[in-house]
């Protein structure tokens, strides 16, 4: 009886001890599930399409031609692979104003339209076509991978292709995050050397519980001190045309990652040898060339640890950078301009989006990325952490 | 039937091969002195007869340990059952951050015993065993870390009679006490002998030739020489282990 | 010019010094301002009240008692599988593939962002198992991201039991079981609790995992059942800093609540410590 019941808690530890695994196992599967929809779905709204004049050539616009179509920054359709002629943008709701119709036969209208207008392009609900539609329906492209990888605007409520390209998004998360890390930094090194080799240990035994706090203060409130003080700096101090930007990003997320640098920096270097030490001291080095000619190479693997773990949070980070950003989804050219990052992105938007559309498959797209992106830097952690052991 | 018979023994720690043919035998009541230089396999050879050395990866033995005419490694022996028979008494004082009482207590409740009458006779019984009771009989309750390391050993000593094993393996029991302390353990080796079989692993060449009958000298992984006390330390037949107690090396 | 090196030290150390003091002069100002500006709301009635009028009057009750229940929603969920999980690693798991596996995924689980925590519970808890938004979903999200927290805890505070007991125990005959129950994991107790605690104070802030899973916006009445929705501190805080009905009005009630949620944080990290040397004790003197 007694075997049989460590038998029945060793199988039950050992089934704890998979939790994770499975943990990482499912988050893959159902993120992978939500997000994988979006290359399938049409670039327009289901249920809409696009339709031109028989003899226009063309038969099939991309997404992203089509957004600049409609925003009239493609004018002619020889830009888009057609003849040399102006193209006459009309969505549905816009034809009472052009055309002042009334209550007739919607579908006889359109027909006339589409076969009177070569240069016509019309976007309108599917009900309305007959089968004596005399014009073009444009096939339906779906979303591709490079619409999202390499799309360069981020505009999912553009109608009627709306627009899910990560660069900006990721772009922003970089800068914001290598801005955080590059203030930090510094800090975080000389600190964290500071405690681990220079503070007595009263003055260690009093920051080392102020390090800690710092960690333990939620992300919303470094947010809601950005908002009430690092942005109002910005914009009163320095002058910046907005506070909301990048920049505040960077200062609040680098004060938030400030606790893991210095723990990791601190770690690294008291597991140096005391005899590595001694052995420099006993040259006639000072304590200030042995760490530097000495402590910080013997820890540098270390180091590197702090930062990429760094920048992981920092990549990770969601709420606090969504209240100061500015959140802009526009490609970002200097860190003092408001922008937005992927995380910001998904906890802004996924509230108000329905379940399984483009635009929910694409926020889970962000997260695939994110999930991806954080797995390779924690693993190549441990994989260098493990490979020196 | 010897107590301990040990017949070509090979111990391999991963593809090191620490122990090298040992043959070794020990009769009821014997005390044997483990002796010999670090390093040299004595106290990996004092882990094999309570399958201690089990809980390290990647070792493997050949040949066989019987203890009362019982192979050890057998696959019927279950590892508890065997730590029952053959107590421990470890280098470092390691008793449990728990009262005295629970402390010596320990070993008969994870082996199921519930009678608490029976649970404090035993108690006492290998307190006075240890000649600890006088110490601590008023303060059973304590912590046993509040005691002195010389009595946290004896303790220890006290856990290991507790549940009546043949057997005890002391390794270096002594040699983190101070001189007074180390002087009560050996006497005390002494007294167990009456009722006990004791292997233990010394350093001290001096402790081994006072408490000891037989004497076995084990160098780089061999037993080069196993004879009486007496003669091992007054007429050794092999040349090293002539070298090793007079004091040239180790 | 030339600097010799002991005045190269002096002038490195001195910045070190200047740096950490201006780490700790940052905390000092945050939880300065915080406290400074929202001490004057704290009230009974602000911590035993609904929020009213559009959330710029009232209190923050019904956020500090969602928060609660989603503290002991996850900790009955985190803590007993994380404990196990780090007893598992620390004491049965050998050097093999197997485990070097389990170990990086556990600490790849702890990089992977909240809001990606936040995206996978709303996925798999609200919608596949049909939970919707509620304390149920949004205490297994949480309970998940404490996970690796946890495990690492038990595991580290095991491993700092010193090896000579398992083998003072195991020599009387005990089992590993019976090893780990009576003597390595009590030992372990003190700092296993102190880092069971801290993760409390982590749950207690997070906002991304939440959002998606379980917080309300608001909610005057308290929940009956673990398939309601709540309100949460972390998230009252987000709404009415950034997007309430009247920000600027909102701005005390924000900083009350700021400083309701870093008072938590602060007394979770006292706490840890003094349990953990309250239990040190006890564990040596018994």
């Amino acid at each position: 009886m007694k075997r049989f019941i460590e038998r029945f808690v060793e199988g039950l530890l050992l089934i704890s001890g998979s939790v994770t695994s499975i943990t990482i196992l499912l988050i893959v599967l159902f993120l992978f599930k939500e997000a994988s929809g979006l290359f399938n779905k049409p670039v327009i709204e289901e249920g809409y399409i696009l339709v031109t004049n028989k003899s226009n050539p063309v038969n099939e616009l991309s997404s992203y031609q089509i957004k600049q179509i409609f925003d009239s920054e493609i004018v002619n359709w020889d830009e888009v692979g057609g003849k040399e002629e102006a193209i006459e943008m009309v969505r549905l709701s816009d034809i009472d104003k052009k055309w002042s119709m009334s209550n007739e036969d919607i579908s006889k209208k359109i027909n006339d339209l589409v076969d009177d207008h070569s240069g016509i392009l019309l976007y309108l609900p599917m009900v309305y076509i007959t089968k004596e539609f005399k014009g073009v329906i444009l096939d339906q492209q779906t979303i591709r991978p490079v619409d999202f990888f390499g799309g360069q605007e981020w505009y999912p409520t553009a109608t009627p292709a709306p627009q899910f390209g990560l660069l900006p998004l990721l772009l922003g998360t970089l800068w914001v995050s290598v801005g955080a890390v590059a203030l930090a930094l510094p800090f975080g090194l000389a600190v964290g050397i500071y405690m681990a080799e220079v503070a007595s240990v009263k003055l260690r035994n009093f920051l080392k519980p102020l390090i800690e706090l710092l960690a333990g203060i939620p992300a919303v409130v470094y947010g809601f001190f950005g908002l009430v003080v690092v942005v109002p700096f910005l914009r009163q101090v320095l002058n910046f045309p907005v506070g909301e930007t990048g920049l505040a990003g960077s200062v609040v997320l680098g004060i938030m990652a400030l606790p893991t640098i210095i723990t990791i920096t601190e770690d690294a270097i008291r597991k140096v040898p005391y005899a590595t030490k001694e052995a420099s001291l006993a040259l006639g080095a000072t304590q200030w060339q042995t760490i530097y000619k000495v402590i910080i190479p013997y820890a540098k693997s270390g180091i590197i640890s702090a930062v990429v773990l760094g920048i992981g949070r920092a990549i990770g980070e969601t709420i606090a950078v969504l209240m100061v950003t500015g959140n802009a989804a526009v490609m970002p050219h200097s860190i003092t301009e408001p922008m937005r990052t992927i995380p910001a992105t998904i906890a802004a938007e996924l509230g108000e989006v329905s379940v399984g559309s483009a635009h929910y498959q694409a926020l889970f797209a962000l997260g695939v990325v994110l999930f991806v992106v954080t797995m390779i830097l924690s693993i190549a952690v441990d994989f260098f952490s493990l490979k020196k052991k | 039937m010897s107590t301990i018979d040990a017949r070509n023994v090979d111990f391999y720690y991963g593809n090191f091969h620490t122990l090298k043919n040992i043959n070794l035998e020990v009769q009821k009541s014997e005390v044997v002195a483990l002796i010999g230089p670090s390093g040299c396999g004595k106290s990996t050879f004092l882990r094999l007869l309570n399958r201690m050395n089990d809980l390290i990866d990647g070792v493997s033995i050949t040949g066989t340990i019987l203890i009362n005419g019982l192979d050890i490694y057998a696959t019927s022996v279950r590892v508890d059952e065997l730590r029952k028979e053959v107590g421990m008494v470890f280098q470092k004082p390691n008793p449990f951050p728990k009262s005295i009482f629970d402390n010596v207590a320990y070993g008969l409740r994870v082996n199921g015993v519930k009678d608490k009458a029976l649970i404090e006779q035993r108690v006492e019984e290998s307190l006075k065993s240890a000649a600890l009771w006088g110490e601590v009989k008023e303060k059973m309750k304590k912590s046993a870390f509040a005691l002195s390391l010389g009595q946290q050993q004896r303790l220890c000593i006290a856990r290991a009679l507790a549940v009546k094993p043949k057997v005890i393996l002391m390794d270096e029991p002594a040699s983190a006490l101070d001189p007074i302390s180390t002087t009560k353990i050996e006497d005390l080796i002494h007294e167990l002998k009456q009722d006990y079989t004791i292997v233990i692993v010394t350093h001290n060449m001096q402790q081994a030739s006072r408490v000891s009958d037989k004497t076995a000298y084990f160098y780089l992984g061999e037993l080069i020489e196993y004879d009486k006390t007496t003669t091992i330390f007054t007429n050794p037949q092999k040349l090293s282990t002539q070298n090793y107690i007079t004091g040239r090396f180790g | 010019m030339n600097i010799n090196k002991q005045q190269a030290q002096k002038i490195a150390f001195i910045l070190f010094r200047l740096m950490s003091f201006s780490v700790v002069g940052v905390l000092l100002i945050i939880l300065g301002l915080i406290i400074y500006r929202g001490i004057g709301t704290i009230s009974w009635d602000f911590l035993s009240q609904a929020p009213e009028q559009g959330m710029t009057k009232g209190g923050i009750y019904p956020a500090i008692i969602g928060t609660l229940y989603l503290i002991l929603g996850s900790s009955l969920f985190s803590f007993p599988i994380g404990i196990m999980s780090g007893i598992f690693m620390s004491e049965y798991a050998a050097n093999n593939r197997l485990i070097v596996m389990i170990r990086i995924m556990t600490n790849s689980l702890s990089g992977v962002p909240s809001v990606v925590f936040g995206l996978f519970g709303m996925s798999l808890f609200v919608n596949t198992l049909g939970f919707g938004d509620s304390i149920l979903a949004g205490s297994l999200t949480l309970g998940l991201l404490s996970l690796p927290l946890v495990i690492r805890t038990t595991e580290e505070s095991l491993k700092a039991v010193d090896y000579a007991y398992r083998e003072g125990s195991l020599a009387l005959g005990a089992s590993k079981l019976q090893t780990i129950r009576n003597v390595v994991f009590p030992m372990a107790f003190p700092n296993i609790i102190s880092g069971l605690i801290l993760s409390i104070g982590r749950v207690s802030g997070e906002t991304a995992p939440i959002l998606f899973t379980v917080a309300a916006y608001f909610l005057p009445k308290l929940p009956s059942s673990i398939f309601d929705q709540v309100m949460a501190l972390p998230y009252h805080l987000y709404v009415i800093s950034t997007s309430g009905t009247d920000i600027e009005a909102s701005r005390d009630i924000a900083y009350g609540t700021a400083l309701v949620l870093v008072t938590i944080v602060l007394i979770l990290n006292i706490l840890a410590n003094l349990l953990r040397r309250y239990f040190a004790k006890k564990v040596k003197t018994n």
